[in-house]
């Protein structure tokens, strides 16, 4: 799990260009949106193709987002839950 | 009535020019000149990184364009109006757009897939509410400019306008803005004549 909220870090900053932002200044529990990493709904939309490309899961009901992608943590565990399954 | 010209600012792709003078050159080109320019002439927007070039080098030319200014206490935000033109408009986007679609369609390409879009960056990030809009024009149009924007100060749409052209594609950049305002203390009324003249200049920078 440690392995793969660090790797989602980069990517995070990758596909996000967040390039004012380094991956280990991310907190595991960090909220990315609004008040936290201050992400908005165009990068939801781009977490959601990160999970298609770099992991080959598609989130399933797009009422889950603000859940799945609440923190780096809560991605992680959806992502090793969905490639599990 | 007569509008004048009181700071106009050219980028290149090399180099940042105030009024004629440089401000800032750079090393690097294409749209790494536009990401050292930002840490170069001191801007702190975060949402900077995440614009297409196209917007990117608006709002650059803009922030330098109304450095030491506060252009939306001075005026009404709503009496503040912004007319670009640009030849390539938002293409440079809409081909690297184009090539996401073979693999994951990218949402945050997407959304500048319109030349409006660096206007729209532009009014958020200085607060401007005014009338704007995006001409496409393959070359530069001083009298097309010079009276599309002396119309809207004559009709009283607006007070004051951010009056130019943006053009990126494939690396290749030039962005001219002017400030037109009422106020006599200028460097040159704002006609044809002084924007061709002014806008030429650039090339010999």
């Amino acid at each position: 799990m440690e392995e793969l909220m660090q790797t989602l870090k980069g990517q995070i900053v990758e596909q996000l260009n967040l390039q004012h932002i380094k991956p280990e200044d991310i907190g595991d529990d960090q909220p990315l949106f609004i008040e936290g990493l201050g992400l908005d709904s165009i990068d939801a939309l781009e977490l959601i193709v990160l999970l298609q490309q770099k992991y080959g899961i598609k989130l399933a009901n797009p009422s889950e987002g603000p859940t799945v992608f609440k923190t780096v943590r809560s991605i992680a565990e959806y992502i090793t839950a969905h490639k599990a399954a | 009535m007569q509008s004048y010209i009181t700071r106009y600012v050219q980028v290149n792709g090399a180099a940042i020019h105030v009024d004629g003078g440089l401000y800032y050159r750079g090393e690097a080109s294409g749209a790494e000149f536009l990401a050292e320019a930002y840490k170069g002439i001191g801007l702190d927007y975060p949402k900077f990184y995440k614009m297409d070039p196209l917007s990117r080098l608006a709002v650059l030319a803009t922030e330098m364009l109304l450095k030491g200014r506060k252009i939306t206490q001075e005026y009404k935000p709503e009496d503040v109006a912004v007319i670009v033109t640009s030849a390539h408009s938002s293409l440079d986007t809409d081909l690297r757009y184009q090539q996401s679609v073979a693999t994951a369609p990218s949402p945050s390409l997407f959304v500048y897939t319109l030349p409006n879009v660096m206007i729209g960056e532009v009014c958020i990030r200085q607060g401007i509410k005014g009338e704007n809009t995006c001409f496409v024009s393959a070359d530069f149009d001083p009298e097309f400019q010079a009276g599309y924007v002396n119309g809207l100060l004559v009709e009283g749409r607006a007070e004051v306008c951010i009056s130019g052209r943006a053009d990126y594609l494939r690396g290749g950049m030039n962005a001219f803005f002017m400030l037109v305002e009422k106020n006599p203390a200028s460097l040159g009324e704002y006609n044809t004549q002084t924007i061709k003249q002014l806008y030429d200049r650039q090339w010999k920078n």
